[in-house]
């Protein structure tokens, strides 16, 4: 692992049963960078997602993740109370479907707020006001911020989960498939929404997608994966315009020209 | 006494085994400690937890007062107290000042208690998180990791809904810096009391199987923000019959014309007071 790698990943494997789900799966991840996961459904891609936020413990290999202060932490014997303050301070996780993440009994600005109150934010005022402007940065109106998500549409929906995972400035976010489910003209949005952030803010991510036009605008580089091995990895449009491995040549050709 | 019982009904063994959950709970102030709640000749839900600690503390000597919504005269105070008398022979006293051990469910006296009495609350739902959280699995890994920013969020809820925090009963306190505990349905009126209070503090919840303990000279905090302070709410009245304006009060509907009658819920701090010579503007139209 060099210097400066934020996440790192090395020989992860795991099977549930027969099925093998990671075999020998290498990773690294440097701050600021965005890496898509692409694949077809079941080769593993969100499984290696749930292995590197610790959310799953693999048979054999190890995730090492650098603090800000520079030391490293082995993820998976990191002792609970610790892993679960990474996910609620320097990590973020976004889902596929916003529901699962988010309380939608509780209005927007609770959603959003949650996060700082975990943190010991104990000041009403304060928590609103950074709630009101995070919904603001992900093009959420103010006025909404007192509505209840259940009002709000699926992009909407989508764009709160986000302001609700970033309000905390994670340095790594973990996203899965996070523009499944919604129509195009939505989904553009919230790509532009993901870039222009993930840019701005210098985020690290991890994109699971099985969507390569996702991956190629917003990921830097791209792991591909089949049946739990990653067949090839490198930068994005090298990648995507001079695929090597057969099951990349596959997956490219198999998009759809508009 | 009736001598077809033990000594306060129930038997040694589990006298035991309560007593070692009550020392755990004391030892770990606000922290649920699980114990066998036997089945009580009473229904749950009258105070079958409150019962099996009074039952596991209580000796000969002791003088014991029973109170339900601040009143010695109510059917579940009376039966009890009557319980009591009958299986372990003690002495039963509706002053406050008197009690060495004083049961009670909804209230805290209105007299400042003293290290030598202790106070058994009858405790229906011994998790503060339950109506946040459905999981009990969950909700005891976050008092282990004291991952409260959940109930703070209802609290934003309540805010950002009606102006001010809306719970006006089983005000959630955070217990010695660590856990956060329901102080059982008493008003938040009473929280201020639950904090550095000389008495021991004994809670008991019989269908949910859990005893928690507050010991004597303890920090209890009410959950707040920073600019929405916790306030101590209270009927801006004062007592009809005693006039007493620093107490807790019920409001009585007296006749079908919309009259209403305010009375201090402490009847015990009410007769003192009338006992004083204290009277209020509907003490005599109440005779």
């Amino acid at each position: 692992m060099s210097e400066d790698t934020l996440l790192s990943a090395s020989r992860l494997t795991l099977r549930f049963g027969a099925v093998p789900a990671l075999v020998e799966v290498d990773a690294e991840l440097w701050p600021g960078e965005v890496l898509a996961v692409v694949g077809e459904s079941g080769s593993g891609k969100t499984t290696l997602l749930n292995v590197l936020s610790g959310r799953l413990r693999p048979q054999s290999g190890v995730v090492w993740y650098r603090d800000p202060e520079g030391r490293l932490h082995d993820v998976h014997a990191m002792p609970l109370p610790a892993l679960r303050a990474l996910h609620r301070s320097d990590w973020g996780f976004v889902h596929q479907n916003p529901r699962e993440n988010l309380r939608l009994g509780v209005t927007a600005g609770g959603n959003v707020g949650e996060r700082l109150m975990a943190q010991g934010s104990r000041h009403y005022g304060r928590i609103r006001e950074e709630a009101i402007g995070w919904l603001r940065q992900v093009e959420i109106d103010a006025d909404r911020v007192d509505d209840l998500p259940r009002t709000f549409s699926g992009g909407m929906l989508q764009r709160l989960q986000i302001a609700r995972t970033l309000v905390t400035h994670p340095r790594l976010v973990f996203m899965d498939e996070p523009t499944g489910g919604l129509d195009v003209s939505v989904q553009a949005r919230l790509l532009d929404l993901i870039r222009s952030l993930v840019s701005r803010l210098g985020i690290a991510a991890v994109l699971v997608t099985h969507d390569l036009a996702v991956a190629r605008l917003l990921a830097h580089r791209i792991m591909v994966m089949q049946r739990g091995r990653v067949v090839e990895a490198g930068l994005t449009d090298q990648v995507l315009d001079d695929p090597r491995h057969e099951y990349t040549q596959l997956l490219v050709s198999s998009v759809l020209q508009a | 006494m009736n001598t077809g019982y033990n000594f306060a009904y129930l038997d040694e063994q589990t006298k035991r085994m309560v007593r070692r959950a009550i020392l755990k709970a004391v030892a770990i102030p606000g922290h649920q400690v699980p114990f066998g709640s036997r089945e009580m000749p009473l229904p749950y839900g009258w105070g079958t937890g409150g019962i099996q600690l009074t039952a596991s503390i209580i000796g000969p000597d002791d003088v014991l007062k029973v109170i339900d919504q601040g009143a010695d005269d109510t059917t579940n105070a009376v039966s009890i107290r009557r319980f009591f008398a009958r299986t372990a022979g003690v002495a039963p006293t509706t002053r406050t000042g008197d009690a060495s051990i004083i049961q009670t469910r909804h209230r805290i006296p209105e007299k400042p208690l003293r290290e030598d009495q202790i106070i058994v609350y009858q405790v229906p739902q011994p998790e503060p998180l339950s109506r946040l959280e459905p999981s009990r699995a969950e909700t005891r890994r976050m008092h282990a990791l004291s991952e409260y920013g959940l109930m703070h969020v209802k609290l934003y809820e309540d805010i950002t809904r009606f102006g001010h925090v809306a719970i006006s009963y089983d005000y959630p306190v955070m217990v010695n810096h660590r856990y956060l505990m329901a102080p059982s349905p008493i008003p938040a009126f009473d929280n201020p009391k639950l904090h550095m209070m000389p008495a021991l503090q004994l809670f008991g919840a019989g269908r949910e199987k859990r005893i928690y303990a507050v010991p004597p000279w303890t920090d209890v905090r009410s959950l707040d923000f920073d600019d929405h302070p916790f306030r101590a709410a209270r009927a801006p009245h004062s007592c009809g019959l005693c006039g007493a304006t620093d107490g807790y009060l019920d409001e009585v509907v007296v006749d079908d014309r919309g009259g209403r009658l305010f009375v201090c819920s402490d009847t015990d701090h009410c007769e003192t007071r009338r006992a004083a010579g204290h009277t209020g503007a509907d003490a005599l139209a109440a005779e």
